[in-house]
């Protein structure tokens, strides 16, 4: 059953205000990790484990730095 | 050359009795102990069952995605720093005149030990991604420096109990060698944890008087059984006093001398003739070109250990010779806070600043017979005046591995 696009922002939204306290309104699919939501390397890697944990789906640290966005993510994820 | 004037225009702590200086200083002079008992499911395991447990926790100050980031030594390192830079006023300074030298006794052993719990549970991709930056024993050093945006160099000098006062002397030294124009200073610590008593336990410096937690910490009393953990922080904004008078500030006091020696006597036991002590405060007095007549308080070290307070004494004694001796008031604040290990030094100058500044001298509590030993006056029970005028006061720390601080301050 995959998850729809709606659902891993909301999932994102959630762990991205746990790890950074950051809106979960302001976690929308355009927004660049780095220079739009102020996320460090350190917390990308903490978003990840996070997100493993929520949607089963792995990204292997080569990966990870190739997802700038947040679209970037929710694509990885429903893949 | 004269030396540079070095004043203190700023104090910031978190400590067991009050989440800020106010509220510290006003229990410091009320005789209230801030010693509280441990969670009930660490009883079984340890012998003692109380901690100097901090008053107000750092998440009622600090928002979480920070504090997940930070260790507990940070947090507190942060929420001290905040108030005493408010306090001096938000000084406006250029960063590359701004320096930071804070420190911890131990470091941020509770990420260590609560990163191992999860390494062994859940393997090494659950361990934080901070957890290095938050475990080294400069990341309050470090946390400030940022915060604050200090280019003049963070330091974080580490001597055990005396950490955070050498803290304190190497800030003076800072300013005086034209490194910066200010220097927040002072140290923190945050190690209550079931290992940490159990190690303190194990050497049996620790107060296991289970019956009575409030009671427990009684330096120079004559059935003291050991010192009371504590954790917090304490931190001073130090400027040199041209830099303080261009901008206005208001000055708490002189940070006019200080004095470093080690015993080389022994691990962890000091010196029983306190000669290592007693060279630090001649040091600190030289150094700030004041007599031993003008030290009207001293502020000691004594944490309630059979072996260290009363030779701490006779130290004094040494230091400033009789006659002055004779004159001194002497207290340890350990009695309420507990000891701070590398958050002492600091928040022990503050309670001597304020002392100097407000002409009160906090008491030491629970003494019910005082050892017959204790060479010099000690403030019981009540605070006492301080003399008027030009007087001055010492803050003495010492830590395991024979270090001696002391730390001269002239009333303003």
């Amino acid at each position: 059953m995959a998850l729809s696009e709606q659902e891993i922002l909301a999932g994102l939204g959630e762990i991205i205000e746990e790890i950074v306290g950051t809106e979960p309104s302001e976690v929308t699919p355009e927004k660049n990790f780095v220079d739009d939501l102020d996320i460090d390397s350190l917390s990308m890697v903490e978003i990840a484990v996070a997100a493993q944990d929520k949607f089963g789906v792995e990204i292997p640290d080569d990966q990870l730095k190739d997802l700038k966005t947040v679209q970037d993510v929710v694509n990885f994820i429903q893949k | 050359m004269p030396k540079t004037d070095v004043v203190v225009t700023g104090l910031g702590a978190t400590t067991p009795l009050g989440g800020d200086v106010a509220t510290t200083w006003s229990a410091l002079l009320d005789g209230l102990s801030g010693i509280s008992t441990l969670p009930e499911e660490w009883h079984d395991k340890l012998p003692v069952h109380f901690a100097g447990q901090i008053a107000q926790e750092p998440s009622e100050k600090l928002p979480r995605p920070r504090l997940r980031r930070l260790d507990r030594t940070q947090q507190f390192a942060l929420i001290a720093a905040q108030e005493a830079w408010d306090h001096a006023g938000a000084p406006e300074v250029d960063p590359l005149r701004l320096g930071v030298v804070v420190s911890s006794g131990i470091g941020g052993i509770l990420t260590i030990l609560e990163q191992y719990d999860t390494f062994r549970e859940k393997g090494w991709k659950r361990v934080s991604p901070f957890t290095v930056p938050m475990l080294m024993p400069n990341s309050p050093a470090a946390a400030v420096a940022l915060e604050f945006t200090a280019r003049a160099g963070a330091h974080a000098p580490v001597s055990a109990c005396a950490s955070s006062a050498e803290a304190i002397a190497n800030a003076v030294d800072m300013i005086r060698a034209g490194r910066a124009d200010i220097v927040i200073a002072g140290g923190t610590e945050a190690a209550i944890h079931p290992l940490n008593i159990a190690s303190f336990a194990s050497m049996r410096a620790l107060s296991t008087r289970n019956e009575d937690p409030q009671g427990a910490s009684r330096p120079w009393d004559a059935q003291r059984d050991g010192f009371v953990m504590g954790e917090g922080a304490g931190i001073l904004v130090l400027e040199s006093a041209e830099h303080a008078a261009k901008r206005g500030a208001k000055v708490y006091a002189h940070a006019s001398g200080v004095g470093y020696t080690d015993d080389a006597h022994d691990i962890v036991m000091p010196d029983p003739e306190g000669a290592g002590q007693a060279r630090a405060i001649t040091q600190a007095l030289t150094d700030a070109d004041l007599k031993p007549s003008d030290i009207v308080h001293v502020n000691a070290h004594a944490t309630s250990t059979p072996a260290g307070d009363v030779g701490e004494t006779r130290a004094i004694r040494a230091a400033l010779g009789d006659s002055a001796a004779d004159q001194v008031a002497v207290t340890s604040t350990k009695s309420m806070t507990g000891h701070l290990l590398g958050g002492a030094g600091a928040v022990e100058s503050i309670a001597t600043i304020l002392a100097l500044h407000e002409g009160r001298i906090p008491p030491t509590i629970n003494i019910t017979e005082l050892d017959p030993d204790v060479a010099v006056d000690i403030v019981r029970d009540k605070p006492r005046d301080m003399p008027t005028g030009d007087v001055a006061a010492i803050n003495e720390s010492f830590g395991f591995g024979g270090h001696n601080i002391a730390v001269a301050f002239r009333r303003a």
